[in-house]
């Protein structure tokens, strides 16, 4: 049975988990050949596909097959020769289906790299084994901690352009290690690959038998992915109302939103905010099927005992285990906004869950040097694809966690007023 | 215990919360509904997000004129059954109002004449968000489309100025004239779908199964003899046994030869498929970013 075929035995699926990964490096280091030979090394990349890189390829005037192109897919792109936005990749395997976000790497990128970071568990960076760690790795690392991004690998590229070099390997890790002692990264590894031969990345090398890892492959199909999530404080933001207005459901309420973290159960005890109204599950339920726990990220619809107003925005969580609420806010901020910096004293809609609110900006507290942890208190002008601390106070309280505890209730976004553009990628410190 | 679910659970449930989100923050929203399993995918799910209410969206059906009589008894059947509304928009009509240029010449199609019939049904209904079921694994420009993708008052897409899309917040903010296009299933492949339609008991058009039918073949190309589709000189119509992987304009959709006539079998050949499901539709082929170019007029 080949690879593909396996996938699809019923039980196999029923099985299969999903990882969503991001890729990090500096022009040139090798992201698009990587990714492409994950693909094409796991029998993910079609025929018709296959012909249509051969083709560009001969046109390009490239000498062996460009495996970069299979990922490179706006027309601007492929004239450049680079990679300007996020683009989304899938392939599976027997035990995984995998989402990539394959993002730029230059600094005039951050943005775009946040994008892919928010919502990944994993991220791999690219090191030129013949450069080592570089000033863009550190870029990488740091948004890679800022956005939580529970596991790291870096991997450590042309490895034949060094001679399959053990020492270049130990060096480079050594180098990252001292540095990343100041981050917050609790899982990194590090694997010598050679992303253009295909080395450690699906297959064992040949090249380098000094090295007792695993592959890139086997750790993402391995890397321990259940805890990801907070299973700890139950949190609810209600996304719409269901109500059905029909003869058989003439009194149904169900409150429909997706569980972002803790669990939910039948008989819990609940409180909603912001009324502070309490009551006790009835049901918790997907279409009608009754759960018997509901978890995160799972898109449930619960009832209520009591006929209490519950409407979107509102949150519910398990009474005993209640978030923060407030109006003052500190939080990290990654700035979106072509034209222009974050306005002190400026005011900003804030989409935190399904909650909506108005802002105005208190302070930038200070702005940091992305390249080296520093923190600039002298120069605080926050502009695109700048990251810094600010405060800033909403019209309405909202109800949070610290980010480092909980990536959905821990993050929001500010929206231009004017444009309607989101300007702000925030993440609410502790 | 460990608290996870499997990868067509959280498909389903990403799926289900952009759909709630597009009920919450929209006035207008309504399913850009083609006939084709992914459209009826999107039903199923939004019967789902929305249980035991009725869904929340009309269903809006671009017709070319080019279709497969099966196509549209399943579309009538699928309203009934779900207690629907159906609006469709003519693409005959906007030829004959001048709207649209049909296309001449051999490889003619009406692909690009559903774009303005389209954007005149948007603006007849005042839509603010139209559901697609495009997915991102489809095609490349597909790849970097977002969950909500903005368009302008003239119903264009710029890739260049995409909102950013951060964690699971959408922002559906827009200015009056504007829309958006909604792709809840923008995360799914093709197998995930066949797998989660095995999973769910989802019923489609007999079309999809492996069935007899006269055929032509034109330009390595297998189509169906039918109304749209007559043999031309010197080509020879043929009983074969086929299926169809997607369900598009009878006037371009290859057909391809094929014995899975159940599901399980069907996901079996996706699996082993070594082409992708589009890689059949003449319209794509045209140029390297036909898809592309498509987009940025308001294609979906
Ligand atoms: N020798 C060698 N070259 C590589 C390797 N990986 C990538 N390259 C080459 O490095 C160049 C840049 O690769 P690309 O994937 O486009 O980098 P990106 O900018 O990070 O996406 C291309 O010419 C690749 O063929 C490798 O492992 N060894
Ligand atoms: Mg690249």
């Amino acid at each position: 049975m080949s690879k593909q075929e396996e996938i699809f035995n019923a039980e196999s699926y029923e099985k299969m988990e999903l990882l969503r990964f991001t890729t990090a490096g500096s022009v040139d280091d090798g992201k698009s050949t990587l990714i492409g030979r994950l693909l094409y090394d796991s029998k993910s990349i079609f025929e018709d596909q296959m012909e249509a890189v051969k083709t560009s390829s001969e046109r390009r005037g490239d000498e062996n097959i460009n495996l970069a192109l299979v990922t490179d897919g706006l027309k601007s792109e492929r004239e450049q020769g680079i990679t300007i936005d996020v683009a989304y990749r899938y392939f599976s395997t027997p035990k995984r289906k995998f989402i990539i976000a394959d993002t730029p790497g230059h600094i005039q990128y951050t943005r775009n790299m946040v994008t892919g970071a928010s919502t990944a568990n994993l991220a791999i960076i690219l090191v030129d084994a013949r450069h080592g760690v570089v000033e863009q790795t550190k870029r990488h690392s740091l948004i890679a901690s800022l956005l939580g991004i529970p596991h790291v690998v870096i991997c450590i590229n042309k490895m034949d352009l060094v001679d399959w070099s053990e020492e270049s390997f130990n060096q480079i890790k050594n180098d990252y290690k001292q540095f990343a002692s100041k981050l917050n990264v609790k899982d990194v590894n590090f694997i010598p690959i050679s992303a253009l031969l295909g080395d450690n990345v699906v297959n064992e090398s040949e090249n380098m038998n000094w090295y007792k890892g695993s592959t890139l492959m086997y750790h993402l199909e391995n890397v321990h992915i259940a805890n990801d999530h907070n299973h700890i404080d139950s949190r609810f933001p209600v996304q719409t109302v269901i109500r059905p207005h029909s003869d058989e459901y003439h009194d149904y309420r169900g409150y429909a939103g997706r569980v972002a973290g803790g669990i939910f159960k039948k008989g819990d005890d609940i409180t909603v905010l912001p009324s502070g109204f309490t009551s006790k599950i009835k049901e918790v339920e997907t279409a009608g099927t009754p759960l018997e726990e509901a978890y995160s990220p799972m898109s449930i619809t619960m009832t209520l005992e009591d006929n209490i107003d519950v409407s979107r925005g509102d949150m519910i969580v398990r009474t005993g285990n209640m978030p923060e609420i407030s109006q003052d806010i500190d939080a990290m901020v990654c700035w979106m906004d072509e034209k222009n910096p974050i306005r002190i004293n400026g005011k900003y809609t804030l989409i935190h869950t399904s909650r909506n609110c108005r802002c105005i900006i208190k302070e930038v507290v200070y702005k940091m040097d992305v390249n080296n942890l520093h923190k600039l208190e002298d120069d605080k002008e926050i502009r695109l694809n700048d990251i810094g601390r600010i405060r800033l106070r909403t019209t309405q309280p909202i109800f949070f966690d610290a980010y480092n505890r909980n990536r959905i209730t821990g993050s929001f976004i500010l929206v231009d007023e004017a444009s309607n553009v989101t300007v702000g990628a925030c993440m609410i410190r502790s | 215990m460990s608290y996870t679910i499997n990868h067509l659970s959280e498909l389903e449930a990403e799926a289900i919360f952009v759909m709630r989100e597009v009920a919450a923050q929209f006035e207008k929203p309504a399913i850009l509904f083609s006939g084709g399993k992914d459209s009826i995918l999107l039903t199923h799910l939004a019967k789902k997000a929305f249980f035991p209410a009725k869904i929340p969206f009309p269903l809006v059906h671009i017709d070319t004129g080019h279709n497969f009589t099966e196509t549209i008894e399943f579309r009538d059947y699928l309203v009934k059954t779900l207690d629907a509304k159906l609006i469709v928009g003519s693409v005959q009509e906007a030829i004959d109002k001048g709207l649209a240029i049909e296309e001449k010449g051999a490889n003619a199609s009406r692909n690009v004449a559903q774009i303005p019939a389209l954007l005149k049904a948007i603006e007849d209904h005042q839509f603010d968000a139209l559901m697609g079921g495009a997915r991102r694994d489809e095609e490349k420009a597909r790849a970097k489309e977002r969950f909500f993708s903005h368009r302008d008052e003239f119903g264009q897409w710029d890739p260049k100025n995409q909102r950013p899309e951060l964690w699971n917040i959408f922002n559906g903010k827009k200015h009056f004239g504007e829309h958006f296009r909604v792709f809840p299933i923008s995360n799914w492949t093709e197998l995930d779908v066949w797998q989660y339609i095995a999973k769910e008991n989802i019923e489609l058009p007999k079309t999809y199964y492996s069935h007899v039918r006269p055929c032509v073949e034109r330009n390595g190309t297998i189509l169906a003899v039918t109304e749209h589709v007559q043999p031309r000189e010197g080509e020879e119509v043929k009983d074969m046994r086929i299926r169809f992987r997607t369900m598009g304009d009878a006037t371009i959709t290859g057909a391809y030869k094929s014995d899975a006539d159940t599901i399980e079998k069907i996901i079996q050949e996706v699996a082993a498929a070594r082409e992708t499901e589009r890689g059949n539709r003449a319209d794509d082929k045209r140029s390297e970013t036909a898809m592309e170019d498509r987009k940025k007029e308001g294609y979906f």
